[in-house]
């Protein structure tokens, strides 16, 4: 019945992409070593990016794969690696119910909520300035409205980028002097 | 015809909901950090799903920017995870709960 409403790939495609979807966020969430856990997020990552290029946005699914599951995921490993690769956790779920259990019943309403509104409810009212969609190329559409209605906030995170390198390059910077009698001491603390 | 736009959002609200989860049990800064950006991608599928539902690019535009500010965040985080961990040798939540030096 559904079969004669919605194209048969389409249906295929997308039950696959939500099956890797889900393994790939429960392996997240249960995953002892970080290392695994990182390897978890590359394949949610990857399963949004086809439901991505399903509903049309293609250039999306792209920078989803370039920026995410390649920088931002090889950033974590970097940093997993950096802090050591067979650092296990001490306890995952397992000892603290009380807090697993508040946890469930928050996100459980959150989920409840959600589903309402994901099924009920119809966003109405006037169309944003924006523009279309359906005007032409999905690159060329998005293209058009970055450089023009989005141009401010587009220069804007030109500015943001170069603040996080700043900020990051003086994060991680060994601070000399100052720094080490200061964590000798608080480890004797 | 295509796929009714409730049903990515409803994968949505459900990748939504693991991230929320491990955020919240998880006890590892990194993997709770992961989940954040489980959390982020779910926003990112609704932002995308209502841009063909309302037939607006802003959807679209949204989740562009959202990319750029994600990339940013975890440069940063990491940043301060990799401080936090020279100076106290844990990602242990648990160990870190005080925000004295």
């Amino acid at each position: 019945m559904i079969a004669t409403v919605i194209s048969v790939p389409q249906l295929i495609v997308f039950i696959v992409s939500v099956v890797i979807i889900a393994i790939g966020g429960v392996g997240l969430l249960s995953a002892r070593y970080p290392v695994h856990a990182a390897l978890f997020l590359v394949m949610t990552l990857f399963g949004v990016a086809v439901l991505f290029i399903e509903e049309g946005a293609e250039f999306l699914a792209a920078v989803q794969v370039v920026v995410y599951a390649g920088a931002v995921v090889v950033l974590f490993l970097f940093v997993i690696m950096l802090l050591g690769v067979d650092r296990e956790e001490i306890t995952s779920f397992a000892g603290d119910t009380v807090r697993v259990a508040l946890a469930g019943v928050g996100v459980a309403l959150i989920l409840a909520e959600l589903f309402i509104v994901a099924t009920g409810a119809w966003v109405t009212g006037a169309h944003a300035v924006a523009g279309k969609l359906s005007a032409g190329s999905n690159i060329g559409v998005l293209a058009r409205s970055v450089f023009t209605t989005y141009l401010l906030p587009f220069e804007l995170t030109a500015a943001l980028l170069v603040i996080a390198v700043v900020g990051a390059v003086i994060l991680s910077r060994r601070m000399s002097g100052v720094a080490q009698p200061r964590a000798h001491e608080s480890r004797e603390v | 015809m295509s796929i009714p736009g409730s049903w990515y959002l409803v994968v949505a609200a459900l990748l939504f909901g693991l991230g929320a989860f491990g955020v919240l049990t998880r006890r590892n800064v990194i993997v709770m950090f992961m989940s954040v950006e489980l959390m982020l991608n779910a926003v990112n599928l609704t932002f995308v799903t209502y841009a063909r539902m309302l037939n607006d690019v802003g959807g679209q535009v949204a989740v562009f920017f959202v990319l750029v500010v994600a990339a940013a965040e975890v440069v940063v985080g990491l940043g301060i995870i990799v401080a936090i961990f020279r100076h106290r040798a844990t990602v242990t939540v648990d160990d870190i709960s005080s925000l004295k030096g």
